[in-house]
């Protein structure tokens, strides 16, 4: 943008200081200086000579106005000076007329520039900056509805979507310094580039607020990551979805929740950036039920399924345990199941709480299935007291449950003839119900109530299937 | 004024829509006509059923009450149900 030479003011006639100041930018005039007016409002309001509409806000927002009246000083087609609000000794050294607005009080305060309204600075960002959005764009047709017209593009999970408009898009991805175009990986089942700006894109359909979007970056990150096996697990016949753990200050700063009904409803980032990510599996891979998603029941969790972890316990943190200071934020992605809860009213002491957990455990998926699905445990305040006012760390929990959880018999797989119970062997000694590290550990759930949440996870895991990834949530 | 979304998809289908696929045959279909109450469609909907049934298709008729607004939902979904394939009769 070419600056006329001299002095620039930027005004608007709502702003009693910008009334107040008109007749010193008349008297800087009248001293022989140049003088161009952009106005906000009002073209016929500033008395100079010069003065340019600007209530399409271009120039404003191009000077990067922020309060008006707003007074620069160019030279050489250069900003040398500028002055905010009225202040009479910037004004004098800036234009250097030493008796300028002698009449007037030493300092007013200025007001806010229209260009930076709510509302406004992102429809003037789309306009007149640099804005590079990867998305093809769709207009709604006029008198359409456009939440209705989200789901006729069979975009939405079942239930209504924020309408991701430019403006709304532009604002999400203000939470973040990754760029619109970054490719973060590809989405199964199409193997789609999914960007920056199509996750960003899905969050605001999702519900997200833009400062949510690193956690929903760092989740689709862990979940491309091929160790996960979100096609598998996209795939799959069997119930389970994503399921993204959050720790870290991030939790405190987007208010998540880890307390009571954490698995549950009420609390918007918990919902909405699990089901950014669902919706990121959907839209932009194209995963869709009775599709790719062939799972015979789905669960209710599939329409996203994210929680924080209450990090007020003497136990590490699931990050810390993945190699992420507390300090920092990380995520942590499972393939999850609907939770099952375990009731214990009554144990004190650790051994029969681990034995009481450990019955439920060693029925999940088949009571006979040796080698079964990893398991999320999901310690409630008061299970988890009960090991912590004796002592027990996290790794001497889960070492209990792996001991406590050994079955009966051989591999016995599920519940074919030969496998009746009449025809087990007896006395064949004892397999492990999990494999090594899959008990993880998480606190968090409301402080009354004796009782855990077991979620298992698909089938199908390690190198045949899918394990846990853990991504740091970068800004 | 018109709003303008931006697309959330992977970008790998085309923007506009795509009818679904047409069969290949009407063997073992049922075929709905729908005359939407304009004058004589019914008069080009008869001679559809008559080819139709000759060919040994079933034919389900159906009527809209007004050529002026769009189906009643009940009558939508009950051409829904029932059929595999519709013919609407458009023209005067």
């Amino acid at each position: 943008m070419q600056l006329p030479e001299g002095i620039i003011a930027v005004v608007k006639q709502d702003c009693p200081t910008c009334v107040l100041v008109d007749p010193v930018l008349k008297e800087i005039e009248a001293q022989g200086l140049p003088v161009t007016v952009y106005v906000q409002d009002e073209p016929d309001f500033p008395s100079v000579a010069r003065v340019v509409d600007d209530r399409a806000l271009e120039h404003s927002f191009r000077l990067d106005i922020e309060t008006v009246p707003t007074l620069i000083r160019v030279t050489d087609g250069r900003e040398e000076a500028r002055a905010i609000g009225w202040a009479r000794a910037e004004w004098q050294a800036l234009t250097g007329l030493v008796t300028l607005g002698a009449a007037l009080p030493e300092q007013r305060p200025g007001c806010g520039s229209k260009s930076v309204e709510p509302g406004i600075a992102e429809r003037l960002a789309l306009r007149y900056g640099d804005v590079v959005m990867p998305a093809r764009r769709l207009d709604v047709p006029p008198l359409e509805d456009d939440v209705e017209f989200c789901f006729e593009r069979g975009w939405s999970d079942g239930l209504p979507l924020v309408p991701p408009t430019e403006e709304r898009v532009y604002r999400m991805l203000q939470g973040t310094t990754h760029k619109p175009d970054e490719v973060l990986g590809l989405a199964p089942p199409n193997h789609a580039e999914c960007t920056v700006a199509k996750v960003a894109i899905n969050a605001v359909m999702a519900g997200c607020k833009p400062e949510y979007l690193p956690v929903v970056i760092a989740a689709v990150e862990a979940a491309l990551d091929p160790a996960f096996c979100l096609h598998g697990l996209l795939a799959t016949t069997w119930f389970s979805g994503p399921m993204v753990v959050v720790n870290g200050p991030v939790r405190g700063a987007i208010g998540m929740n880890w307390r009571g009904n954490v698995l549950g409803q009420g609390n918007r980032a918990n919902l909405t950036i699990g089901r950014a990510l669902q919706l990121v599996v959907r839209n932009v891979g194209g995963g869709r039920p009775q599709e790719a998603d062939q799972s015979t029941f789905g669960t209710p969790a599939k329409l996203g399924f994210c929680f924080a972890e209450d990090e007020a316990t003497p136990w590490t943190t699931l990050g810390e345990d993945r190699g992420v200071p507390r300090e920092r934020s990380a995520v942590t992605v499972f393939s999850a199941d609907g939770p099952i809860g375990v009731a214990d009213q009554k144990s004190r002491t650790p051994e029969p709480l681990v034995d009481s957990l450990a019955g439920t455990l060693r029925a999940i998926n088949h009571y006979r299935l040796a080698n079964a699905a990893d398991v999320v445990i999901v310690v409630g305040p008061e299970h988890g007291r009960v090991f912590d006012e004796a002592g027990w760390s996290k790794a001497d929990v889960a070492g209990a449950l792996h001991a406590a959880t050994r079955i009966d018999g051989h591999d016995l797989g599920m519940g074919t003839d030969k496998d009746a119970p009449s025809a087990r062997p007896q006395g064949a000694g004892t397999l492990p119900k999990f494999r090594e590290g899959g008990i993880h550990l998480v606190r968090a759930g409301g402080d009354a109530g004796m009782f855990s949440a077991i979620i298992p996870g698909w089938l199908m895991k390690g190198s045949l299937g899918t394990d846990p990834v853990t991504r740091e949530v970068s800004t | 004024m018109t709003t303008t979304l931006l697309d959330p998809t992977g970008e790998l289908a085309p923007l506009e829509r795509q009818p679904i696929a047409k069969p290949a045959t009407l063997d073992g279909l049922t075929v709905g006509l729908l005359d939407i109450s304009k004058a004589r469609g019914d008069v080009f909907l008869d001679r559809l059923d008559a080819l139709l049934s000759a060919r040994g298709v079933r034919v389900r008729r159906y009527k809209k009450p007004t050529f002026t607004r769009p189906a009643p939902i009940p009558l939508i979904q009950q051409i829904a149900a029932e059929v595999d394939v519709v013919v609407e009769a458009l023209a005067d």
